[in-house]
């Protein structure tokens, strides 16, 4: 097929790219942009590591083309951090170990970081729903639950760690 | 200063709240992953896979592959040294497995040969290009099966298909069940389980013309994969290094050679240039091993008021086409059944057998899981055939400190008389259940760290060193291996602990074979205690050279006992006499003429008898509620009673435990690895199910207070025990709720089904009888 050319907004930065069509945006975001903070871990779209937020949405960035996402704003786990200051969830995410290995962590980051922009208190159940499509094989799940809990009940702010 | 002077001191960075050092790195998208490492001119590798679980290679022909453009590079078996090779180096028998087969396939999925190309497009497009002919030959799948005298042969010269044979025994076995009131015997089958690591299979390695070899490789133990590539590749291991650098979970299947790191080895000695493979998803659940599955049957003796008097046990496992770390998870499920408990008498015999599908290995719990799902389920159930209450039978029973396990192993700690305290308030205050719901609980030990030296490994087993700069800050290497469950905070909490300074001074380096002292890896739950002990010793050696200097420094009655705490150097007696730590870290290194402070530290575990040097203990309680129409359990809510000895790194402990309860509980109603015809069924992440964060219970933890000796500051094995409890914990629960005894793990909702109806007839004709 013909390639094409066609800008992405990652991170808030545009990123022209000259790409078959049929590239996928986790593709996109890794193999041709090099941010290789999105992770794979299936083919059937049914473990979340590579979720990303598109127009604040969280989306799975393998089951979705490159090229359907020209002007959205797409931002991955690199693009939390503000110049050395990290977002509330990444703090939050440290201080309760959400992650191990770290291999689905920035698909839970991005999962729970368009939750917190849809939810500002989300239940528990909301919490748990709303990563029920990311697989964690490390940590079990409820220290990232306690992470969202405490980022939405104010005890983890951004900044510094 | 010895071990036990130290650690009767206050602690000031142990067991406090200490953020994970890689944590910013993995929170912000920055830690690389073999699976990311991109070097230039790099070549993507994959692996063409046998379609037939037995079969002969007659003939391979990769020119259409080869005259496909971009393709570099094909290579089979034929390319290799045909080596032989396992990890039971130690054993030539034992050494079963060549990763690209010269004649014979014996599993579906096992490698044929590998292509490497300039994209991974091509390189998929080439494996339809290259034709294979092959003889295929009878297959067996199942190990009653292959035991058979007509089954067909998997490794010539191997009678009945038997790999290993493991006999335990102990005490007086015979006399035991002739004083027994109460004999129970039953058996059970436990299933296989995919390790399920979220960064599949995945290598890069790169071979230059001065003939070294760099491989990236996500693993658990970057020195056997050293040792083990130096054998196969005939090359000496300082020619090649191994880097595991970020590694996306290992859970006991990633210390062997697989076909990732193998392939794109051979490939890159063809081609002088890095070649990558990583698995899909699919090659990771059909093409790595997998956790073994196992019959057993049970035997057990007891007195009326439920002492143990005699066990006898039996198990056949499933070893698929290779040995792999099969063959410890044969003798580990045999002693661990005995766990935690005395016997009157113990024998266990146990049998390995080949068969046509996927090896099987270790995975997290090594045999234990299996092992305790049998053992304390019917344990429960002889609680109830005999009217006992199911905590005191097992308490009587149970290990306690200075325990011999007869000819086997030492008990030095161990915390389980407070566990079943714990427990039994737990259940107590949990009160009378609704309908439909059950608590179920179960007791297991793990070891921290194998003391048996199959690898045949010629250096100390864990290794440190530690070099303080002038300015402070300190650099640690160790070869231990980071697999996301928090060594390298471990370790430096230990090392900020012994030298008095804080865990930020230190930078940790590991997992990198040339720049990092041997070390056996993550495997076994080791790194704690051996490579703690290690670290310690380091930080002692170094801290040892550093105090002279402040003893002569502040011009002391050398009988003052000097120490440094937050970076105070200090008299024990007069703290407020000191000066800082950069301070003294400067004199010491002008005083040795400029030469920065180096300690080193060892361990090898002596005197400790066969297995290994400590013993963790737990109880698992589970609360689950099942509907009864479709047989489905939902998890409601859970408690885990813990003896870890001191714990060391408060966050990761947590996080250890919660993890191991939710792959522990996946394995026991959830994850289920049905073959057919020598084919997994289930190979996605659609089919395959596992515990989401909808399924999770809370998961709080009673941490028991005991120190062990052995470890460093009194720490022992946590984070791959509580993997043992939780299946039997679940099948006790739903004994509890509905009286229906479930033989089979994973628990799927049509066994609980049918043995409610079966519990029904049975109600029924009994009623009829009366
Ligand atoms: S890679 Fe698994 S859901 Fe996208
Ligand atoms: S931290 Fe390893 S998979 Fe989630």
């Amino acid at each position: 097929m013909e390639k094409k050319a066609i800008v992405l907004n990652v991170n808030n930065q545009d990123y022209e790219l000259y790409i078959n069509p049929k590239t996928l945006l986790v593709e996109a975001i890794r193999d041709y942009i090099g941010l290789t903070g999105t992770k794979r871990g299936c083919e059937t779209v049914s473990c979340g590591a590579c979720t990303v937020m598109v127009n604040d949405m969280a989306v799975k960035s393998c089951s979705i083309l490159a090229i359907q996402c020209q002007g959205m704003k797409i931002i991955t786990s690199e693009g939390l951090e503000k110049n050395g200051q990290l977002a509330a969830i990444q703090n939050a995410f440290l201080h309760e170990g959400s992650y191990q290995c770290g291999f689905c962590t920035s698909g839970m980051l991005m999962a729970t970081s368009a939750l917190l922009k849809e939810t500002k208190k989300p239940s528990k159940n909301e919490i748990k729903e709303s990563i029920e499509g990311n697989i964690c094989r490390c940590t079990g799940y409820n220290s990232i639950v306690r992470a969202v809990e405490g980022v939405a009940n104010g005890k983890y702010k951004e900044g510094s760690l | 200063m010895t071990t036990t002077s130290l650690a009767k001191q206050k602690l000031s960075v142990i067991n406090t709240h200490v953020v994970n050092i890689d944590g910013i790195a993995k929170v912000t998208g920055r830690a690389t992953y073999t699976f990311d490492v991109k070097l230039p001119g790099m070549l993507y590798g994959k692996i063409l896979r046998s379609p037939h679980p037995h079969a002969k290679i007659l003939k391979i022909d990769a020119s259409k592959a080869l005259a496909l453009h971009g393709v570099k590079a094909v290579v089979t078996g034929k390319d290799t040294l045909g080596i032989k090779q396992g990890i039971w180096r130690r054993y030539q028998e034992l050494c079963d497995e060549q990763i690209l087969p010269v004649d014979k396939v014996r599993y579906i999925g096992e490698p044929v040969a590998a292509v490497a190309a300039v994209t991974e497009e091509i390189a998929e497009m080439a494996l339809d290009l290259i034709e294979v002919d092959y003889e295929v030959l009878p297959a067996v799948y199942e190990p009653m099966d292959a035991m058979k005298k007509e089954a067909p042969t998997i490794h010539e010269g191997v009678e009945r298909n038997i790999n290993v044979t493991r006999h335990i025994e102990w005490g007086d076995v015979e006399k035991g069940f002739e004083n027994a009131d109460y004999i129970r015997e039953d058996s059970f089958f436990c299933g296989g389980q995919a390790h399920m690591c979220m960064e599949t299979r995945a290598a890069v390695s790169s071979f230059t013309p001065e003939g070294k070899m760099t491989i990236y490789h996500s693993n658990q133990s970057a020195y056997y994969l050293q040792a083990l590539m130096a054998g196969v590749l005939g090359m000496r291991e300082g020619d090649i290094r191994v880097i595991a650098q970020y590694v996306g979970g290992g859970f006991g299947g990633k210390f062997e050679l697989d076909g990732a790191i193998f392939c794109s080895a051979i490939l890159t000695m063809k081609l002088f240039r890095p070649v990558k493979i990583c698995y899909t998803r699919e090659e990771d659940f059909i093409a790595t091993k997998r956790r073994t599955p196992m019959h057993y049957w049970v035997r057990t003796g007891v007195s009326k008021t439920g002492k143990f008097l005699a066990r006898e046990a039996r198990v056949v496992s499933n070893g698929g086409a290779y040995t792999g770390m099969g063959a410890t998870a044969l003798y580990l499920t045999g002693f661990f059944h005995s766990f935690p408990y005395k016997w009157g008498g113990y024998r266990y015999d146990g049998y390995r057998v080949y068969t046509n599908t996927l090896p099987s290995t270790s995975m997290r719990g090594f045999g234990a899981p299996q092992a305790m799902f049998c053992s304390e389920q019917q344990l429960e159930w002889i609680a109830a055939d005999l009217g006992l209450d199911p905590i005191e039978m097992r308490r009587q029973n149970g290990h306690t400190p200075g325990y011999e396990v007869p000819g086997q192993a030492y008990i030095d700690s161990c915390g389980l008389d407070e566990a079943f305290d714990i427990m039994a308030k737990w259940i107590k205050d949990k009160g009378k259940l609704p309908e439909n719901r059950g608590i179920g609980f179960s007791a297991a030990g793990f070891m921290s760290g194998g003391i048996f030296n199959w690898f045949d490994t010629p250096y100390s087993f864990s290794s440190a060193v530690i070099t303080i700069n002038e300015d402070g800050t300190v650099i640690l290497h160790i070869g231990a291996t980071e697999i996301g469950q928090g060594s390298n905070t471990t370790m430096a909490i230990i090392a900020a602990e012994t030298l008095g300074c804080k865990v930020e001074d230190i930078k940790v380096h590991s997992g990198d074979t040339d720049h990092c002292p041997a070390d056996l890896g993550a495997w076994g739950s080791r790194q704690t205690l051996m490579t703690g002990n290690a670290v310690m010793r380091a930080c002692e050696d170094a801290k040892h050279q550093l105090l002279e200097f402040a003893l002569a420094k502040m011009g002391l009655n050398i009988v003052y006992d000097l120490d440094i705490k937050d970076r105070w150097v200090h008299i024990v007696a007069r703290p407020e006499r000191g000066m800082p730590w950069e301070e003294l870290v400067k004199i010491a290194t002008r005083g040795k003429d400029g030469q920065r402070i180096i300690g080193r530290g060892y361990y090898t575990p002596h005197r400790k008898g066969m297995i290994s040097p400590a013993y963790s203990y737990m109880l698992q309680g589970v609360e689950i509620e099942i509907d009864k129409e479709t047989g489905k359990i939902t998890l409601i809510d859970s408690l885990t009673a813990h003896d870890c000895g001191q714990p060391i790194n408060h966050l990761g402990l947590i996080g250890q435990l919660e993890g191991a309860f939710s792959m522990a509980a996946g394995y026991g109603y959830l994850e289920y690895m049905p073959y057919e015809d020598g084919k997994l069924m289930n190979p996605n992440l659609v089919d395959y199910k596992m515990i989401r964060a909808t399924e999770m219970p809370e998961t709080p933890v009673a941490e028991i207070d005991t120190y062990e000796p052995e470890g460093p500051y009194g720490a022992k094995e946590a984070g791959e025990g509580l993997t043992n409890p939780t299946a039997a914990a679940i099948g006790n629960a739903i004994f509890h709720a509905l009286g229906i005894q479930m033989k089979e793990c994973p628990i799927r909702p049509h066994m609980i089904v049918n043995a409610l109806k079966e519990k029904a007839e049975k109600d029924k004709t009994a009623k009829k009888g009366k």
